[in-house]
This record gives C-alpha cells, structure tokens and sequence, in this order.
C-alpha cells in the first residue's frame, strides 16, 4: 500500500517538472511584461530598459526559469500586475472559497448521482430508469452557462430565494451568522453545479450496476443462498462503484479547478472568477501562478485517485 | 424399488422456457431425471442443448421475467418449482451446492476468498466469525489448498485457475449438500488440473454420499466419473442409460454421433467424425419430428417417428425415436457404395 503511493509520489516528480516548464514557457511566450502597462508616451525608453534590465528579463530563459522556479519554492508567486498585491496572498483569500463551493459541490453530487444511478440500475428499462435517463440527458445536453444562468434568473431573480452575487453578505457578523451566511450564498451555486456534474457518476453506476448484475460472481453469490438485498449491496453495488472511485480524485479536484463558470455567473470571489477576470485584465503572473496551481491539482486529482483505488481494488496494489 | 430417501432429486416434466421477443420458446422441454444418493449423473450434449438451463431451473437462478419454468422438481417431496425466494435461500448453498464453469469470474474479485467461502456458512450455519473461519479452513484442507490460512487472505486474483475452482468448490461444499451441481467444472481448466478437480469431485461424493450432476460437454469427463448419464439433444434426452452402457452399446444417433467424433486411437491418420450442422437456435427448433433428422439427413423420414417418444430398450436404458434401428453413419453408407461400385466394376 505504502510502496503504491511512494511509487506514485515518485512519478509525480518528473511530471511537476515538464508542467512547470510548459507554463513557464508559455507565459514567457505571451506578449507583454510588467512594464508595458506603466509605458506612456512620456517615459523615457531608457528607464524602461533599466527597470527591465534589474527585473532580470534579458537573462537567458533558463536563468529566469531558475530564478522562477527558487521563488515558487520559496511561496513566492510574483506581485499581480494589476492588484500590486503578492499573488500568492490574492491567490489564498480566493482559494478559501472555491474549496468551500468545491466541497459543498461534492458532497451534494455525490448524494443526487449515487441514488439516482443504483434506482436507473436496479429498475433497468422500467419508468425509474427511464426517468433518470432524461433527467440525464437534459443535464448533458444544456451547457453549464445556460444552466446557471437560468437556475440564478428563477430562483434568484423571480423568486427571490437565494442571494444573486457575493460569498457573504456585508452586514452578517459573528461566527454561526458568517458562516450562515455563507452557507446561504453558497447553496445555489453548489446544486446547480452539483446537477450538472452528475451525469457521468449516474451514468457510470447505472452501466455498472447492469453489467455487473449478470457476472458470473453474482449468480454464485445467488447460489451461496445470499438474499437478493445482500447480494446487491455485498456484491453488484461495490463492484458498480469502482468506476466512480477511479474518478473521485479528479473530480474532487476537477471542481477546484473548472468552477470558473459558475462562480463567474454568480460572482462569487473563487479561484475561477479570478482566473476568468485575469485573462480579461491580462494579469500574467495571476494568470501563470493560477494554471500552475490548477495542473498541480489535476496531478495530486489523479495521485488521490490511485489512491483511493488501491485501497478498495485489490487487483491494483503492488507487491 | 429405491428406498425413497435414496432419492434426491426427482425433476418431472420439466419444460424451461425463455421469452424471446415476447414469446416463449422451451429451452428443456418435458426433462425427466432422477438423482439418487451417491451417484454421478451426468448430462452431456453439445452447447445449446438445455444442459445449463436445467442446473439453473433446478437451482432456481433464472431470470424470473424472462423465463417459465413448468413440471416438478421434487427434492425430498418439496416442489423446487414456483418455491418462494426466501425458502429457496435455504436450500441453495445448504441443500444444493453449485459448481460453475469459469472460477475467476465466479469469485467476486474484491473479496478474499475465504470471506467468500464464509459467507455461505453465515446464511446456513450459527457459527460465530471464528467458527467460520476455522471451518474455511478445514475446508481449504479438504479441498487440497496448500497452506489454507495464508489462501485465506488472497484475492481471486493471486490464485491459479485450479486453486481457484478448489476454492469454488469449497464454497459449494460448505453446509454438506445433499445435491451438488457441477456446470462444465472442467472446462476452464488445463488438462492436468481437470483430473485432479475430478478426483475431488470424486472423492467428496465418496465421503459425503451426496448426489453430483455432472454438466458437461466432455465425454472424457463423462468415462472417468459419472454412473449415469443422459445425453441431451436440442432440449430433449435423447438417450439415458448407465455409464458403461452408454459407452459399450450406444443407440441413439446423436450419441452414436457424438462418441465417433472422439479420437479413438493413436492412429494419427484418424479422421474424426464430424456432426454436420449445429444445434438449431432457441426460435428455429423444431417441435415436431425427431429434432436430430435434419442433421443426419441421409436417414429416410420413415425411419423416424412422428412424435419421437422414450423408449426403454433393455431395463435402464431409454432411448428416444426409433431410427436407432436403421441407423448407420454417412461414410458407412459410402464404403457401401464403393464396395458395390467396385463389385458391378469387375
């Protein structure tokens, strides 16, 4: 068990390094540095020069890469062209909050696909399933924007039910009111996102739960004298759910990354607001330091994966 | 006549029907068999027979939408047929042990094989967890697995293939059932294992006088185990007789057939009998006539009859239809034909 995630930690070296590199270089290739936007017809080309020349960005790529890399090392993720604030503490106000969105998410995914995939699974073909499917396709086939957009219009607008912007709101004090507060700003967003991310648990469940009904290994469950129920929970269901754990670290961490959508429709102060409005402002070390932390996690998303795979599938450990 | 509790199994008209596209088609169609105490029988045919479908008819696990099953199965007077789902729980596992074909995918691979042995003594049996697991134990021994507290911990997938179906089979002689259902045991098994799974088969017959159904398509098999055995053709038994019977003084085309397509000698010239045709599918079998005919074509219809019946020939021995009589095989009647082309010719 230990050796499969060392093993896995080992890998993971190589793979930071080229993903470092490729947004380093990437960045590098954008146009534009942090003096362009300081430039008016006024300013001397010289002091341009001088203030590029101490900032380093004449020395040889793999100088300015090493000097990048020993300030990510450091916790130092450069100074937001715009905010003149360290990205790094820009970065972390922000993160608080997609990880709050992220996990309510989570939770509430899982708690709407897993019934809704064993109920189209146990009652294939029957008004269950066939419910679950439509419900399925809908979701599959709306774009998230539409979705949200929608969702935030009738029950933020028209009904009035939960807040339309923000994580908190201004006049909520003490510790239960915040955090009441924030759980209200939250919920709406968590199961519109939570609604469209269903689909690919409840689908995989409700294939697994099909194609494992008819194994061989259920019938000589059936055969032991095991009762219907036992033999669902014991032996289909835990089986049908290895699929869904082999994704569960990614879409853990999926979530943290790929909420720029809604947290843009909602205008909730998350990681992927923040992205989105760099890209808009042209904030580059923003724009650099938040796809390196969203590759990281998408590495770390799969490393949890294998993880959680090995625990239950025994097919996967090492020895 | 048998003492009534030498009688294990008496299946009695048993018609097993699959729905196909909303109709019903009888895959075992007016089966009749008794198991009796300490006797091997086997059922033999080729694939798409009803071999399988009257093991799960009798152990119950069909799907129960898509399939009728009608007549009587009595197992110690209790009608197996139409029996409550609950009720059947207690007998399956503790009355009716079953063996399956393919032993990796008949273990659940998340389970240690010995909880999966475990399992059927927790339905059956008071025992506490250590009981259990001392009796998995001794079952592994008895079973032949070496160092069985180590086999135990392991995964379906850290065993080989024999390992695997002496853990299957453990499982099925768990509770010392009277019935033992063994569906084609052998066929996912390399040559020198098959012979040992069939000596354990053997032996746990011998030690616990229970009653084995033996499905297989493999005569071999059938020669080195079974006392009785009942050929079946296209949802039929076509023939039914003891083993050496069976094999000494076949009757029935099929088995005749059947018995020729097995290499008999070291000759390695030897052309093997081929059966023309296949067995015809579920929708395509014919219900009237002898179901056989069209694949033994050069027999006249006259040879068969109308609605081929069972027959007991000699005291034991049953046969179906009657064109045993004037049976010969197609390259016979070839040799026939060149001798007498060869005596005109001179």
């Amino acid at each position: 068990m230990w050796k499969t995630v060392l093993r896995r930690l080992l890998i993971m070296i190589p793979q930071l390094i080229i993903l470092s590199l490729l947004v380093f270089l990437l960045a590098k290739m954008m146009p534009g540095d942090p003096f362009s936007g300081s430039i008016n017809p006024n300013t001397d080309p010289k002091q341009i020069d001088a203030l590029r020349r101490a900032a380093g960005l004449y020395d040889p790529w793999y100088v300015q890469y090493g000097r990048w890399v020993g300030n990510l090392l450091h916790g130092d993720l450069g100074t937001s062209y715009i905010q003149h604030v360290p990205v790094s503490s820009l970065i972390a106000d922000r993160a608080v909050n997609t990880f709050w969105l992220s996990l309510l998410t989570t939770i509430l995914t899982y708690s709407i696909a897993i019934p809704l995939g064993i109920t189209a699974g146990r009652h294939q073909d029957q008004w269950q399933d066939t419910s679950v499917r439509i419900f399925n396709y809908i979701t599959l086939a709306i774009p998230g924007f539409v979705f949200y957009i929608l969702g935030l219009w009738l029950f933020g607008f028209t009904l009035g039910w939960f807040p339309i912007s923000g994580s908190v709101s201004a006049n909520a004090s003490g510790f239960w009111g915040i955090l009441g507060s924030r759980l209200y700003h939250m919920i709406l967003p968590a199961i519109l996102y939570a609604l469209i991310t269903t689909t690919f648990t409840v689908q995989y469940l409700r294939t697994g739960i099909i194609d494992n009904k008819v194994e061989d290994y259920v019938r000589t469950a059936r055969s032991k004298g095991v009762p219907e129920n036992v033999v669902f929970h014991k032996h289909i269901l835990r089986n049908s759910l290895l699929p869904i754990a082999a994704f569960l670290g990614n879409t853990i961490t999926g979530l943290l990354s790929g909420s720029m959508i809604i947290e843009t429709v909602f205008s909730y102060p998350g990681m992927g607001k923040l992205f989105i409005d760099s890209i808009g402002q042209r904030d580059y070390t923003t724009l650099t330091a938040l796809i390196l932390i969203f590759g990281i996690l998408t590495l770390i998303g799969n490393l949890l994966s294998d993880i959680i795979m090995s625990i239950i599938d025994p097919r996967i450990r090492i020895q | 006549m048998e003492k009534q509790s030498d009688l294990l199994l008496d299946i009695q008209h048993l018609h097993t029907a699959y729905r196909l596209q909303g109709k019903f088609y009888d895959a075992a169609d007016d089966v009749n068999l008794t198991l009796k105490r300490d006797e091997i029988l086997a059922i033999v045919g080729e694939s798409g027979c009803g071999k399988s479908t009257i093991a799960s008819s009798v152990i119950g696990l069909y799907d129960h939408k898509n399939t009728k099953v009608t007549g009587d199965i009595l197992y110690n007077e209790l009608n197996l047929v139409g029996l409550n789902e609950s009720l059947f729980n207690k007998i399956r596992g503790e009355k009716i042990g079953m063996i399956f074909q393919d032993p990796l995918a008949s273990l659940n691979p998340l389970m240690r094989v010995g909880d999966q042995v475990a399992e059927t003594l927790y339905y059956h049996t008071n025992m506490d967890e250590k009981a259990r697991h001392a009796k998995v134990i001794e079952l592994f021994n008895q079973v032949g697995m070496p160092k069985p507290n180590e086999m135990y911990e392991m995964y379906p997938h850290e065993l080989s293939g024999g390992l695997r179906q002496r853990v299957v089979i453990a499982m099925a002689i768990a509770c010392d059932p009277e019935v033992i259902i063994a569906d084609e045991p052998t066929t996912a098994l390399d040559v020198t294992i098959q012979a040992q799974i069939l000596d354990l088969l053997e032996d746990i017959q011998k030690k616990s006088h229970s009653g084995i159904i033996l499905i297989t398509h493999d005569l071999g098999v059938v020669a080195e185990t079974a006392d009785e055995v009942a050929v079946m053709y296209a949802g039929q038994i076509v023939e039914k007789a003891d083993v050496k019977t069976i094999f000494k003084h076949p009757l029935h085309p099929y088995t005749r057939s059947l018995l020729n397509s097995m290499p008999q000698s070291d000759d390695e010239d030897e052309d093997l009998h081929v059966i023309h045709g296949t067995v015809p599918s579920l929708k395509n079998m014919p219900r009237q006539g002898d179901r056989f005919a069209a694949r033994i074509p050069w027999i006249p219809a006259s040879a068969h009859e109308e609605n081929p019946q069972i027959h007991e020939v000699e005291p034991g021995h049953f046969v179906r239809c009657t064109c045993w009589k004037t049976f010969h095989f197609e390259n016979d009647e070839n040799v026939k034909k060149q001798e007498v082309e060869a005596v005109s010719g001179e």
